[in-house]
């Protein structure tokens, strides 16, 4: 009996304790939670940003490079004094490209590490599943590393999302519309990821190539074994094969291709077609019998920055000299350079959005993008308080010896039936300041 | 036809890697009665090794023999640290330990070797061949993986039919006590059981890995069909394993192939229960029903 | 609950705590004085985790009902999980919601409570190595049909879940209590933690009845719960469904914490998470699940800290915390099979007995 009273006094006083703790809150909290939420993640020195990539699993061969470029930047810039006397802080989390995984690190980035913003979030299944909760969370959710439509296409829905690189639909398009006119008795099959990449650009492909399509395969992220879709492709006797897919899947399309004799023509995606990462997964896999990049040797595919290979290029010569001073082990690579005009965009942005940029300034700012800014991409944003869609468009290459040989001038369009027409702004031939750090004037 | 073939073929090379790992859950049942579901990352493990001596410049074959012993002496390992203590306890409990190990190889390997897509080599060529109009989607490597698992079972049969210690080791398995009178080390048998059975895994991960990515997590789905073909036969007999394997192997291809690919996990579980439900004893039990 | 504070179950002498539903609403109420106190002290963040905590405690809960009390083992409950999240996924988007919170909770444990069944029934006879087979091939295949049939769950990329609004009624109280503003992630934790109490309390009579006698004596010896005239099957399929329903609430609370149910949420590890938390905690008890379930959502913090301390990358240290996870379950089966709720018990016991012994 006395032993339970004790426990009965215990449970008591927590329950007071707890009643006077919360007593003391009343009043003082209630105004207090909203005043500072724009300055979250921002002091006089320090700027602290973040984003999730797949560092392991079966997209981080190639995509793990990204952030290591981006970070490459914002050191060359931090160490030229920063931006507005603010050091640029990135936190990078693991998600295997795995969107159960995003939201939990999301979660850890946006609710514990306290992001100003979230910079290149990669991916379309995975930062699908953490785009609406950035968007309630009011964190802006600048130049996601995917071409989805849904980045962009509804402002009022997602304020605070932007997108970067060309959407798929617009990338299907020029595609689309290049593979009509260049090749019109091909018989096209498609090799397209199960979800919003491959959806958003079969739109695209199909305003050209309705009639053309013979066959469509579909794979999932994580499942290696593709022989059956390409085998699917195969037996409809596509003879051009059309593939929105990551870098892993270039490579083991390949290989299923070689194994099942199938030799159409490939035409794969930007997202998945540097000949550099697929070739050497593709050489390893069979001990040097297939060499470097040449299983890729004519195939075509897009461009909207310019790559490694353009060595004479302004862009990658800056990228170049940023790397050699401020990048980690290995060389330059594609997915680097990819990171780095990324990192440049952001510099711009924090610029743009002024002396003392709050999460509101920096949203206006990127809405109010002056499309003749110089920059890496070699067509203008599309930034607007309508679209949030990222760079116009991009020119069709075709890979001989692991470099691109341009076969269109640069094209633009946009999502819809928007017109594709040959882009005159210029974009494509800027250069970068002397200093390798952009300087651009606070918005409005 | 075309496909049909594809299909065919491509399931039936990799029934030979399912009936090489239903074989190893086998060997193990029988000495044991444990399902060793760590079978496949301990698989995995020895694949890695060979994969860190390839890349270190050393030539396939050496890695290949490597991957080998180095399961026979996990599989040794395992039972005498492991397992021995649960060796005829509660069968929950085995269950679990051999989970428990499962997650630790698991871990084990993405510590020690990176959780990266890793690409395996394969030594033989990867082209298919080409019979005139037909395309035959059975590679270099195909036909090795074939080879390589027929060698091994009439190696295994070879010696649990015709040598001493076979001999010994199915007394063991049989009878432990009985064995034991009559002055067979039974322990050192059941160690040795399972050290074989390592080996067989270790082959069929090097087999699935060949001209493939490698990553912690690669052989897991295995363990799953390689159970399945193994009840298939009965969990019981070698010989059932390899033939649950192959017809596993190419139903399983054509689900992939003419349903979808995401519906084969599904197949081999309706596969399963069908075969749990209707014939427990395995498809070519004549005995009486037993418990499952 | 069941088991939880034993000094208390033994001073107790009035009617009010002998009884057992008494017993256990007390101390659920004490739990939820708890729970607010905790929810209310922590940031969104810890919040967030502590949903997290709920949801693997509510499953493990379930499981070691069945395998603690009925004797059977299942590594197919992230498959019922996931049944459960699609429910609520499929019931609980858009701006207008089919259901209220409440409704999409219950309309997902039946889901589950009812597939359970039907999985059950096969379950039931099949023991050991053969049903841990089975319940795995289980969890590999069911993600593969929300690939398949993506038009209605979203294949890969999965179904987005909207985030519940709080109630003005339930705001209301709250700020009354604690002079504090509800959040979304705030009211999800609520959420979980509130169907943690109830579904605690509903196991642990349920245990503690004949039906839990019952499943007890199948665990314990088969031939003698028949003799006794125990329908096994019966039993044994009853267990199943608890155990699912429990599953199915779970990936219920989970889909509205992560915002999202997509097949990537319930891979085979999350079954054999579930699996190591009832290991850890103590087969069959329900305080053990929980401690499992509080380990696993907050011990890889404390791993990954230790393994950056000892010099390994980021990508290497995260991979510490299964190892430990993995290595506490094998030195749990060959050094303490009763876990840990179990093995302190048993100290506990022994020490009591030695007491109670001059006397």
């Amino acid at each position: 009996m006395k032993r339970w009273t004790r426990t009965l006094t215990m449970v008591t006083s927590v329950v007071t304790t707890g009643a006077v703790v919360a007593a003391c809150g009343a009043g003082s909290s209630r105004e207090a939670s909203g005043a500072s939420a724009s300055e979250v993640g921002i002091t006089k020195s320090s700027i602290k940003i973040g984003a999730h990539f797949p560092l392991t699993g079966v997209a981080a061969p190639g995509y793990s490079e990204i952030p290591t470029g981006m970070k490459a930047y914002f050191d060359y810039v931090n160490a030229n004094g920063g931006v507005n006397g603010r050091k640029i802080e990135f936190v990078v989390r693991d998600d295997g490209y795995n969107p159960t995984n995003t939201s939990q690190v999301t979660n850890e980035l946006a609710l514990k590490e306290q992001i100003f913003a979230m910079v290149g979030g990669l991916g379309t299944p995975t930062h699908a599943a953490v785009v609406d909760f950035l968007n309630s969370e009011k964190v802006p959710d600048l130049f996601v590393s995917s071409g989805a439509l849904q980045w962009g296409d509804d402002v009022e829905a997602k304020p605070y999302t932007f997108g970067w690189q060309p959407d798929y639909e617009s990338e299907g398009k020029i595609i689309g519309q290049y593979v009509a006119e260049n090749m019109p008795d091909a018989k096209v099959g498609l090799f397209l990821q199960d979800d919003d990449l491959g959806r958003d650009s079969e739109k695209g492909v199909r305003q050209f190539l309705d009639k053309q399509i013979v066959a469509v395969q579909r794979y999932t992220s994580g499942n290696t074994d593709v022989a059956p879709q390409i085998a699917g492709l195969q037996a409809k006797g596509a003879d051009l094969v059309l593939s929105f897919n990551t870098p892993s899947y270039t490579a083991l399309s390949q290989l299923v291709s070689m194994k099942l004799n199938y030799k159409p023509k490939w035409f794969y995606a930007n997202i998945g077609s540097d000949p550099t990462l697929v070739g050497s997964l593709l050489s390893k896999f069979s001990e040097g019998k297939v060499d470097g990049a040449s299983p890729l040797d004519g195939v075509l595919t897009t461009e909207y920055i310019s790559g490694v290979d353009s060595t004479d290029d302004p862009w990658v010569k800056l990228w170049q000299k940023v790397w050699d001073e401020n990048g980690g082990k290995g060389d330059l690579t594609n997915y680097r350079v990819y990171g780095m005009a990324k990192a440049y965009a952001f510099v711009q942005a924090l610029q743009a959005a002024g002396e003392n940029p709050t999460r509101e300034s920096i949203v206006k700012a990127v809405e109010n993008w002056d499309p003749s800014t110089a920059g890496p991409e070699l067509a203008p944003f599309r930034f607007s308080e309508e679209s949030h869609m990222g760079i116009s468009g991009m020119r069709i290459v075709q890979l001989e010896g692991g470099v691109s040989k341009p076969l269109t001038p640069v094209l633009v369009t946009d999502t819809g039936d928007a017109p594709i027409k040959e882009d005159t702004s210029g974009q494509g031939d800027d250069a970068p300041p002397a200093n390798g750090i952009p300087d651009v004037k606070p918005a409005g | 036809m075309q496909q049909f073939l594809t299909t065919a073929l491509t399931g039936l090379t990799l029934g030979f890697v399912y009936a090489a790992f239903a074989l190893a859950l086998v060997l193990i049942w029988r000495s044991t009665r444990i399902v060793n579901f760590a079978q496949a990352p301990m698989a995995m493990i020895t694949t890695y090794v060979a994969l860190v001596l390839i890349d270190a410049g050393v030539s396939y074959w050496v890695g290949f023999v490597a991957a080998l012993v180095a399961g026979l002496v996990l599989g040794a390992v395992v039972e005498r640290v492991f397992v021995r203590p649960v060796e005829g306890k509660s069968e929950i409990n085995a269950v679990i330990l051999t989970l428990g190990l499962f997650i630790v190889l698991h871990a084990l390997a993405a510590v020690v070797f990176g959780s990266r897509y890793r690409s395996f080599p394969a030594p033989f060529g990867l082209h298919g061949f080409q019979a005139g109009e037909l395309r035959i989607a059975l590679t270099g490597f195909g036909i090795f993986t074939i080879v390589a698992v027929l060698v091994v079972m009439g190696l295994l049969v070879a010696l649990f039919r015709f040598t001493d210690l076979g001999l010994k080791m199915r007394a063991s398995a049989f009878n432990a006590e009985v064995a034991r009178l009559l002055g067979v080390k039974v322990g050192r048998m059941l160690t040795l059981g399972w050290a074989l059975a390592a080996l067989v895994g270790s082959l069929s991960g090097l087999l699935i890995a060949g001209g493939s990515l490698v990553h912690p997590s690669y052989m897991d789905s295995v363990v799953v069909y390689g159970f399945v073909a193994a009840v298939l036969g009965g969990l019981d007999s070698p010989a059932g394993a390899v033939v649950g394997g192959l017809l596993l192997g190419v139903s399983l291809s054509f689900v992939s192939g003419y349903v979808g690919s995401e519906l084969v996990a599904l197949a081999s579980l309706v596969i399963l229960m069908l075969v749990l439900l209707l014939k427990p004893g395995g498809l070519f039990s004549h005995a009486a029903e037993r418990r499952v | 609950m069941a088991s939880l504070p034993l000094p208390l179950a033994k001073v107790g002498r009035s009617t009010l705590w002998q009884s057992t539903l008494w017993r256990h609403l007390l101390l659920a109420v004490a739990g939820l004085v708890v729970v607010v106190l905790v929810l209310e002290g922590t940031s969104d963040f810890r919040n967030a985790q502590l949903a997290a905590m709920a949801y693997l405690g509510i499953a493990a809960g379930g499981l070691t009902v069945l395998t603690g009390l009925n004797g059977q083992i299942s590594l197919g409950h992230g498959a019922f999980m996931a049944i459960g999240a699609y429910t609520t996924a499929l019931l609980y988007q858009g701006t207008e919601p089919v259901l209220p919170v409440l409704g999409v909770l219950l309309a997902a444990t039946l889901v589950a409570l009812v597939v359970g069944a039907a999985v059950g029934v096969a379950a039931a006879r099949l023991h050991g190595p053969y049903l841990a087979g089975a319940t795995l091939a289980l969890a590999i295949a069911v993600p593969g049909i929300a690939l398949f049939f993506d038009g209605v769950l979203g294949g890969e990329q999965g179904l987005n879940v909207r985030l519940p609004e709080v109630p003005g009624w339930f705001a209301d109280i709250l700020f009354f209590l604690t002079a504090h503003d509800v959040s979304s992630s705030k009211y999800v934790a609520y959420i979980g933690w509130l169907s943690l109490i109830v579904t605690f309390v509903l196991l642990a009579n349920l245990s503690r009845s004949r039906v839990g006698r019952i499943w007890r004596a199948v665990r314990d010896d088969e031939v003698a719960a028949e003799i006794a005239g125990i329908n096994l099957g019966r039993a044994r399929v009853l267990a199943f469904l608890v155990s699912a329903a429990c599953a199915g609430l779970a990936g219920a609370v989970m889909a509205m914490a992560v915002r999202l149910t997509a097949p990537s949420g319930f891979t085979l590890t999350l079954s054999l998470t579930l699996l190591t938390a009832v290991v850890l905690g103590g087969l069959g008890s329900l305080l053990g699940a929980l401690i499992g379930a509080a380990l696993l959502t907050f011990l890889p913090q404390v791993v990954t800290g230790v393994g950056a301390d000892l010099g390994l990358s980021d990508l290497q240290s995260a991979e510490l915390t299964p190892l430990v996870y993995g290595l506490t379950m094998v030195l749990v089966i060959l050094l303490a099979p009763a876990g840990i709720v179990g093995s302190v018990r048993g100290w506990w016991r022994s020490r009591a007995e030695k007491a109670h012994k001059p006397a």
